[in-house]
């Protein structure tokens, strides 16, 4: 599953765009991740011009939101 | 707002907002939609622009425009650079102003504007789109229309909800970091500065985009592919650049972002829906600009619109005019131009530096010449840049 690091995020979508289960999403200035639909590619961190997003191994079927502080 | 329109425009970017107008001068009944709090912000952009290819939208207004440029820098890796005149002004924007200048030109022609207003889904019948499902202020509601033009940019799902694959890959993809720089001392303001060579940007190129001599928009774009393998990010980049050129800077904004660099021809339309922009990889495959692009499709994308919503079959058949008008108009470009691009990106870091010791010192260099002189070496570019020569360029 992906976890955003909420304190380096810009909120920029390019994550959003490379996802291929399109389950990121961008509201206003938060991003969401439904980490019950990712398959743990990866791709995204990828996209990411700031290294706000991790990809960590665990059980998928998490919360919504997974946050770090 | 209303629960049935003839267009929806989902996002009040510079295409969707060109859309709206055209859409709306065209008599039909246009809502635009912006999922933010406020139109042009933030910015996710360089906000450089052509002047010619801008004026065919709307004349430059010192209310929007901080800088024109007249000449670009080239710098190699071994800082030498190459002084070219522009092969078109240009002009560096500011966008906060500019986009909502954009959107309220279609709200003075009817366009319904409205932000803090997410779209969450799309409505379909029978394969075709009918409406979005918009949230806006906590409540959820279906709005109904005939057309839905998708203008949501990188992060775009409107598209994909309706069923069309725009997912980015990684190799179209140029991952970007940006700072509004102030405190600096620039020589000239009318001069942009492009950096070249792996060095600074591997798998794409850094730039000064003046706004005065002493505050600029300062970035650079990389292949992600880079960070896969150096688990490096645009933003480390961009500071190591900044340490090297200006280590004395202020740093006003930030800005981060993605571009979607496509070299060929995607689908973008289906039943009831047109996409563009960002949402439709209309970025252009060479410089990574998209303003304009994305103007070109709003206007393209809204005559078609009109004439479908006229005829009353909004159905594939009638919307893949979209797809050829934005081919002929510019979409035609992208082949050759991805084809340098991809060429260059092969070329060493010594290269570079040859081409910046050969150039340096002549005057009045043109684009021509730097190619000219890579020509000479790197002969197969000639191919691509006959294409583009033959279909009026330079």
């Amino acid at each position: 599953m992906i976890l955003i690091d909420l304190d380096t995020c810009d909120y920029c979508g390019a994550c959003v765009g490379t996802c291929p289960e399109n389950v990121m999403h961008l509201l206003d200035a938060t991003l969401l991740v439904d980490n019950t639909g990712c398959t743990d590619c990866g791709i995204c961190t990828y996209g990411c011009p700031v290294r706000a997003l991790e990809l960590v191994k665990e059980p998928r079927g998490g919360a919504a939101r997974e946050v770090r502080v | 707002m209303k629960s049935a329109y003839d267009v929806i425009v989902v996002g009040a970017g510079p295409g969707g907002s060109t859309a709206a107008r055209y859409a709306s001068e065209a008599g039909l009944d246009v809502l635009l939609l912006e999922k933010r709090q406020e139109i042009g912000a933030p910015v996710r952009c360089a906000e450089g622009v052509g002047t010619e290819t801008l004026r065919r939208f709307i004349e430059p207004d010192p209310k929007w425009v901080a800088q024109a440029i007249n000449r670009c820098r080239l710098i190699a890796p071994n800082e030498k650079y190459v002084e070219i005149f522009a092969p078109e002004e240009g002009l560096v924007l500011e966008r906060k102003i500019f986009d909502r200048r954009l959107a309220e030109l279609a709200s003075e022609l009817g366009t319904d504007v409205r932000c803090k207003a997410r779209v969450t889904g799309v409505i379909k019948q029978n394969d075709t789109v009918t409406g979005v499902t918009v949230k806006h202020l906590g409540r959820e509601r279906d709005i109904h229309c005939k057309i839905v033009i998708a203008a949501d940019g990188v992060e775009s799902q409107v598209a994909r909800w309706a069923g069309m694959n725009t997912v980015v890959k990684l190799v179209d993809l140029d991952v970007c970091a940006q700072f509004l720089v102030s405190g600096i001392k620039l020589d000239e303001a009318d001069t942009c500065w492009f950096f070249v060579g792996h060095e600074y940007a591997p798998g794409g190129y850094g730039w000064v985009f003046p706004k005065s001599n002493n505050l600029a928009n300062i970035g650079l774009g990389i292949s992600p592919l880079h960070t896969t393998k150096h688990k490096e990010t645009a933003l480390d980049r961009l500071h190591l650049l900044m340490e090297r050129f200006f280590p004395d800077a202020s740093i006003v904004a930030m800005v981060v972002g993605g571009i979607p660099i496509d070299g060929k021809p995607r689908p973008i339309s289906t039943n009831g829906l047109m996409v563009i922009g960002d949402a439709a990889h209309q970025a252009d495959p060479m410089t990574g600009g998209g303003i304009t692009n994305a103007m070109i499709a709003g206007k393209e994308a809204a005559i078609v619109a009109a004439r479908a919503v006229r005829a009353n079959d909004v159905s594939l058949g009638v919307l893949q005019e979209y797809d050829r008008r934005w081919h002929r108009e510019a979409g035609r470009a992208f082949k050759p131009l991805r084809s340098i691009v991809e060429q260059i990106m092969e070329f060493d870091d010594a290269f570079f530096n040859s081409l910046a010791d050969e150039l340096h010192d002549r005057p009045r260099i043109t684009l021509v010449d730097v190619f000219k002189t890579a020509i000479r070496t790197r002969p197969r570019l000639l191919w691509d840049i006959g294409q583009l020569v033959a279909m009026g360029w330079f």
